[in-house]
């Protein structure tokens, strides 16, 4: 009796401790089980694309139907690439994206930065006013007003030089500045400046005003050292959008020199489609994203989640 | 540096006969000045850029929705009324198949879309080594371009692609897919498939930020208490993501309703418009056709849904704060 009761308790404890380890460990193997499947939902468009850059034509459709579709298989070459740079000029386009980017973002973080301070640290007449029309314009989605922007840029001024002369025509269309001026204020990037500027102690601009530092002054050198992250998220949020553009440069620039790596894809579209040299034109202008995301990814992700704070 | 230096120049200009040092209330006046004319100066070419290119867009969507302006024509715009919402309504079947099939889209996308991503935050959210990993992995395809992503499905929902090379081997032959893009009756769900797959990422990280700002000890609590996983996340975890879920549904449906990059590298509408939407629409009449007056109704009344669902938005949060 006694051994008994002092065998079956130990027995029963042990029974009871593993019991809800293995249910732990037995939930740990499925969410990793679960999470290994779905990376590879996430994962095999893109693999299928970069291995299938390296393929000619015909062995990208012969190897469809089995696993060597994404494995770096048979004829493995960088001609699609060649072929790339043969048929168009993605270089131009490389550096029209690059440049279209960089100024966007560049300019905006100047420029919304400066509104954002104005906005949370300043008083002066027609404050609330301007905040309210940045809070309205925060919801207005760009595709609403992507046709009436066409026949609006198309009728605004700009300053040309012809023959020496500096002269004023009508009509942005065909142009960088079309491209980078519309996207440089961005109301939700003002409302991020406003909220992590109202953060930092306002006695910092007060000492300064008393030392007789003049407001622009406060804001670049005591603010902008300060919001470190607030200049990063921004950035961020505005880099991809920027770099992604389709639907407006494919509206307003038919120049073929000025256009971006996204609407550059459109001409593998006019002849035969040429898979392998679509393949590499798309791991060409996804590299680029993809490095500089895997590169700061922490700071992407606290920028997104930073972007969902705001409701 | 003393504190006189500071003071403005016309302040010390002005003839102040009778004070030695001028009132100091005089002071604050023209610092109240100079800090207007400042904060002016510093929100100014944010404001001017915000008019000319948000305020004066949407006005112009207002405005030229009521005339037949054309993006290049000789004769200056002419005030129709409200034809071109008439036509909309009663003669453009195109119209009416694009605002049906936006809503179909927006309807399925939405709550499948959302659901998803919490899945998928729930399970980042674990304390498991590697989850890191598979967070970044699952957002790959937000940061790949749409264009990019369009592109790729398109090449695997041919007819002997991908997608029916995979069902073809799950099924062991049993059943063979379609060329899912040129068949009326699946074109429009095979846009919704790839565009949930390249967004449900960026929701993944809003729920997981929501998730993250529910407080262990409410789980401590309810583990305490006896609670399965299941009671925890009904009991703790879905009132604690309220607000999250507002912010994550309103997002979604935004972005269903302006359904444009995907129609176009995919299937430019087709085929026989099961896949045209609102705002392809728009392009289509108001950029491709050079209606502007006509593409802008159908811009303004893409804004109307935008601004309903707004409206929801700030109804649903409002008893909250």
């Amino acid at each position: 009796m006694a051994t008994a009761s002092l065998t079956s308790r130990p027995a029963s404890r042990t029974a009871a401790d593993p019991g809800e380890h293995v249910l732990r460990r037995r939930r740990k193997v499925w969410s990793y089980v679960a999470m290994s499947a779905l990376a590879v939902v996430f994962l095999f468009p893109l693999v299928f694309m970069f291995v299938s850059s390296l393929k000619p034509d015909a062995q990208i459709l012969g190897d469809v139907g089995s696993p060597r579709a994404f494995l770096p298989v048979g004829d493995i070459s960088l001609d699609n690439y060649f072929g790339v740079f043969d048929r168009v000029p993605v270089g131009q386009f490389l550096v029209n994206s690059v440049l279209v980017t960089v100024l966007t973002v560049g300019l905006g973080l100047v420029v919304n930065s400066m509104a954002g301070f104005a906005l949370s640290r300043m008083r002066w007449k027609g404050r609330s006013v301007v905040l309210a029309i940045v809070i309205a314009t925060l919801i207005v989605p760009f595709e609403t007003i992507a046709v009436p922007m066409v026949y609006w840029v198309s009728k605004l001024p700009t300053l040309v030089m012809e023959g020496g002369i500096l002269k004023y025509d009508f009509g942005w269309l065909n142009s960088y500045h079309v491209q980078i001026v519309p996207f440089i204020a961005n109301a939700f990037s003002i409302f991020l400046f406003t909220q992590y500027f109202s953060t930092i102690p306002k006695s910092l601009d007060e000492a300064a005003r008393i030392d007789g530092a003049g407001w622009f002054t406060i804001y670049r050198r005591i603010i902008v050292p300060l919001a470190g992250p607030a200049f990063a998220t921004v950035a961020i949020l505005t880099f991809l959008p920027a770099w992604n553009q389709y639907l407006w440069p494919l509206m307003v620039v038919q120049q073929e020199e000025l256009r971006p790596v996204m609407v550059g894809m459109q001409y593998f579209f006019q002849l035969n489609t040429a898979w392998g040299e679509v393949m590499a034109y798309t791991s060409l202008i996804t590299l680029p994203v993809l490095i500089v995301f895997l590169s700061f990814q922490r700071a992407f992700v606290s920028s997104v989640a930073a972007s969902g704070v705001k409701g | 540096m003393t504190t006189s230096s500071s003071i403005p120049t016309p302040l010390l200009a002005a003839p102040e006969p009778g004070a030695a040092a001028p009132p100091r209330r005089r002071r604050i006046a023209a610092a109240r000045r100079s800090e207007g004319r400042s904060g002016l100066a510093m929100v100014a070419p944010a404001l001017l850029l915000l008019v000319l290119f948000l305020v004066i867009p949407v006005l112009l969507a207002f405005g030229l929705s009521f005339t037949n302006a054309r993006l290049i024509s000789p004769n200056p715009p002419r005030f129709v009324g409200l034809d071109n919402f008439v036509r909309a309504f009663t003669a453009d079947p195109a119209f009416l198949r694009s605002a049906i099939n936006t809503f179909v889209f927006a309807v399925v996308i939405v709550p499948v879309q959302a659901g998803l991503g919490l899945l998928l935050a729930v399970l980042v959210n674990q304390k498991l080594r590697g989850v890191t990993m598979f967070r970044v992995i699952f957002f790959v395809p937000v940061v790949t371009s749409i264009v990019v992503v369009s592109i790729l499905w398109k090449f695997m929902y041919q007819k002997d692609g991908l997608v029916n090379s995979f069902i073809d081997t799950i099924t062991f032959g049993a059943w063979q897919g379609t060329a899912w893009l040129n068949n009326p009756s699946t074109a429009l769900g095979a846009i919704i498939v790839l565009s949930i797959w390249q967004a449900v990422g960026f929701h993944m990280l809003i729920w997981l930020s929501g998730l993250q700002t529910i407080p262990e000890e409410l789980y401590e609590a309810a583990r305490m208490d006896g609670a399965t996983p299941w009671q925890q996340f009904t009991n703790v975890t879905w009132p604690g993501l309220r607000s999250t879920m507002v912010f994550v549904l309103v997002t979604i449906t935004i972005a269903a309703l302006g359904l444009f990059v995907q129609v176009d590298v995919m299937t430019q509408g087709g085929p026989v418009n099961s896949t045209t939407t609102l705002v392809y629409h728009a392009v289509r009449k108001g950029y491709r056709e050079m209606e502007t007056g006509y593409g802008a109704t159908i811009s303004l009344i893409f804004f109307v849904l935008v601004l309903i669902v707004a409206l929801v938005q700030r109804f649903l949060t409002r008893e909250k704060d």
